[in-house]
């Protein structure tokens, strides 16, 4: 090297790390000063100071990066997946509390990186944003890429599922020939783009005729073949357009996954216990969180983290100490009772969460806020194709809330809850405290809300002291 | 006293909670003692011009729409007008208001023909209008408003021989030009109002399910109001957030 590249390198060094001190300094600030968790402020002070930041940072680690991205599951699968990777014994650098775009991976980098800019990490996780996945890609050079789903979200957003598969088709170009690509096998939307990458493709999915239904559910949004456009046949469905599907016209169809889900699958209230199939050998897993779409992530996270080199019993170990993710199903004590927090945001994942809250019949206290903020959606017709009929005779009172209160009690009135069942109070805060009120001593209150009511309800809560603030996860 | 409702293509063009408007006539008959009857009518079938006293078709995706397109044409063009003009009730939203008409020009000069039972066009915009919409009803006697969100990008125009839904008090509507939103032809509506449109809108709703039963059983039908409240409330408070907000929070694509 030459002296002036030398020294040029060395600038950029210290550049870089006057960037992230710079942002770790803001970062503590906002905390300090009480605003919000701080979680991407860095994310926007280092690009601005170190343009290369990300892909410095990546670079700086030994065993690389993993992305995750998809409608539904981000948050928990990229959750799972860090207990996974931990198990294995790696120090993980995870952009927690959904802080899914690039500033908010910058600013998980910048946290974790000592004072000379170098994380002190072995390896990279970051849930990432659908839309930001194409510019996520070519500065992080991921070793492998977890794909969960494409459903119909936020349409004011993204438009429409094709969008969303057309985008990724063309990010996936950068994708490291030697990188592995993990895919849904089950979403037809995922499992079309594995034609893409000439390297690694490990599919994963679920083979329990058991848990499926024959035909689709009227909120399916890929009823035609992402590659000929002809309509697709589905011998059985799990969930939204989740199956075993092949083409009317032409190949294409349901690849066979190497990570397959196997009966028999016990799906319970508060845990899940099933058997997955894996080219390292068949494991028993006990999951502690609820729902056929949560062993859709468990199966994602151990296909990531096989394909990073995680052993079959750090696997299992990860998967059975997770606890839920910040707003899914996450379960937290206020006083003598407790509150269920689920977030809601889209008719599959929303139907999901309804279904998996009904298995137990008993009458429950609900509490759904639903904003219509930039970062909820704008659109709120997506709560017509959520089937909150699902809820059935199960309401004993429900709480209304968010910008779009009025929506909601009438969509729970058209699903057939009883209008004096039915309490409409705009400020969530306010909805909080009423619903507690109603929910019996010893209870649970459910609550579903949409993602800024979300903040605002842990904002409450942490105000009560009942949790602590989402940036210490 | 029963009413037999045609839902077009069920699964292809239920993208923007439209199930909601089905569900709330359905709702709204059974709570006055009515039976609403639902068909799904999808590709390849060719429905019975009489079979139905009301018809709804949704939106959809563009992939699925240009597939709806050609079936509709062939196969359910002709029986859809003659019920139109036969004075079957039938709402049409955004990808099914397009077809309906007489033809879409895509961005790259692609023309697919509708079926022409509205006297209307659309062309393929540079924008897509996004946001909350107001409307109020020049044909309505008491010219009452509507509320909705629009998600169109298509610019429809009308011709001499349909008139407006509603005029624009809010929102873009029609084409963002002349302050028109959907239109009206016989007692067949459609417009690009989501939400879902019926369920906040129960005015209309009624207006709806009121002409197809006067239709079949003649205007001493009986036909009692409901208790609203909810529905009243939920449709000021649109009235009341676009007032706070314009038409939405910041929405660019």
């Amino acid at each position: 090297m030459s002296l002036s590249t030398q020294h040029s390198a060395r600038s950029a060094d210290w550049r870089l790390a006057g960037a992230v001190l710079a942002g770790r300094a803001a970062s503590a600030l906002s905390r300090r000063l009480g605003r919000g968790g701080g979680t991407v402020i860095a994310g926007h002070v280092v690009p601005r100071l170190a343009p290369d930041a990300l892909s410095r940072l990546s670079a700086a680690l030994p065993d690389g990066v993993v992305l995750v991205s998809g409608t539904n599951g981000k948050t928990t699968t990229a959750r799972l997946l860090a207990q996974v990777l931990d198990a294995s014994g790696r120090r993980v650098v995870h952009n927690r509390a959904g802080a899914n775009l690039l500033t908010g991976i910058v600013s998980a980098l910048a946290q974790a990186a000592d004072t000379r800019g170098r994380p002190r990490a072995d390896v990279g996780l970051f849930e990432v944003d659908e839309a930001t996945l194409p510019r996520a890609l070519p500065p992080t050079r991921p070793r492998v890429v977890v794909l969960t789903n494409i459903f119909r979200d936020q349409l004011d957003r993204y438009g429409e599922v094709h969008y969303v598969a057309a985008i990724w088709r063309r990010a996936l170009a950068a994708l490291p020939p030697g990188a592995t690509l993990v895919l849904n096998a089950d979403d037809p939307l995922v499992a079309s783009l594995g034609a893409v990458h000439p390297g690694p493709v490990l599919y994963y999915g679920v083979a329990v005729p058991a848990l499926a239904t024959p035909g689709l559910s009227h909120a399916a949004d890929a009823r035609l073949c992402p590659v000929c456009g002809a309509p697709l046949a589905y011998a059985r469905s799990y969930y939204g357009h989740l199956g075993a599907y092949r083409c009317s016209a032409c190949p294409f169809a349901r690849p066979t996954p190497a990570v397959v889900a196997v009966e028999p699958v016990q799906l319970g209230p508060a845990q899940t216990r099933f058997q997955v199939d894996t080219p390292a050998g068949a494991l028993r897993l006990t999951l502690p969180l609820p729902g056929l779409y949560n062993v859709y992530n468990a199966l994602a996270a151990t296909a990531g983290g096989l394909a990073l080199g995680a052993a079959p019993t750090a696997v299992a170990a990860g998967l059975a100490r997770v606890s839920a993710a910040f707003g899914r199903l996450e379960r937290i004590a206020v006083g003598d009772r407790a509150v269920s927090l689920a977030l809601v945001k889209n008719p599959v994942g929303c139907t999901e969460v309804l279904r998996t809250l009904t298995t137990d019949p008993a009458p429950k206290t609900l509490l759904v806020a639903i904003n219509d903020l930039f970062a909820d959606g704008t659109d709120v017709s997506w709560l017509w194709d959520a089937d909150f009929e699902l809820l059935g005779g199960q309401v004993a009172c429900a709480v209304c809330s968010g910008t779009r209160a009025a929506d909601m009690a009438l969509r729970l009135k058209y699903a057939l809850v009883a209008p004096e069942r039915l309490l409409v109070e705009p400020d969530v805060a306010r909805a909080l405290q009423q619903a507690l009120a109603r929910t019996p001593v010893g209870g649970t209150l459910h609550v579903l809300p949409t993602y800024t009511a979300l903040l605002a309800l842990r904002e409450a809560l942490r105000r009560q002291g009942a949790v602590a603030g989402f940036w210490e996860d | 006293m029963d009413l037999r409702l045609g839902h077009l293509y069920p699964e292809l063009m239920s993208t923007y909670g439209d199930r909601g408007n089905i569900l709330t006539l359905l709702r709204r008959a059974e709570w006055r003692g009515l039976r609403l009857h639902v068909d799904g009518i999808g590709l390849g079938e060719r429905p019975d011009p009489a079979a139905y006293d009301l018809y709804f078709f949704g939106g959809g995706q563009d992939r699925e729409q240009a597939v709806v397109a050609a079936d509709l044409v062939s196969h359910k063009g002709a029986a859809l007008r003659e019920a139109a003009e036969a004075g079957a009730v039938m709402l049409a939203v955004c990808g099914g208001y397009q077809l309906l008409g007489r033809e879409f020009r895509t961005g790259s000069g692609a023309v697919l023909p509708g079926i022409g039972l509205l006297d209307a066009w659309t062309v393929a915009g540079e924008r897509r209008n996004i946001g909350n919409v107001v409307v109020r009803c020049p044909w309505d006697a008491a010219r009452r408003t509507l509320v909705g969100f629009e998600n169109h990008s298509g610019k429809t125009y009308l011709g001499p021989g349909c008139a407006p839904l509603g005029l624009v008090a809010v929102g873009a509507g029609n084409n963002g030009e002349d302050r028109t939103e959907g239109a009206v032809y016989r007692d067949v509506y459609a417009c690009y109002l989501h939400g879902s449109l019926l369920p906040k809108n129960a005015w209309f709703a009624d207006h709806l399910l009121h002409r197809a039963l006067v239709r079949r059983y003649g205007a001493g039908v009986p036909f009692p109001p409901l208790d609203d409240r909810l529905e009243e409330a939920a449709h000021q408070a649109i009235l009341a957030r676009v007032q706070q907000v314009g038409r939405a929070a910041v929405s660019v694509q």
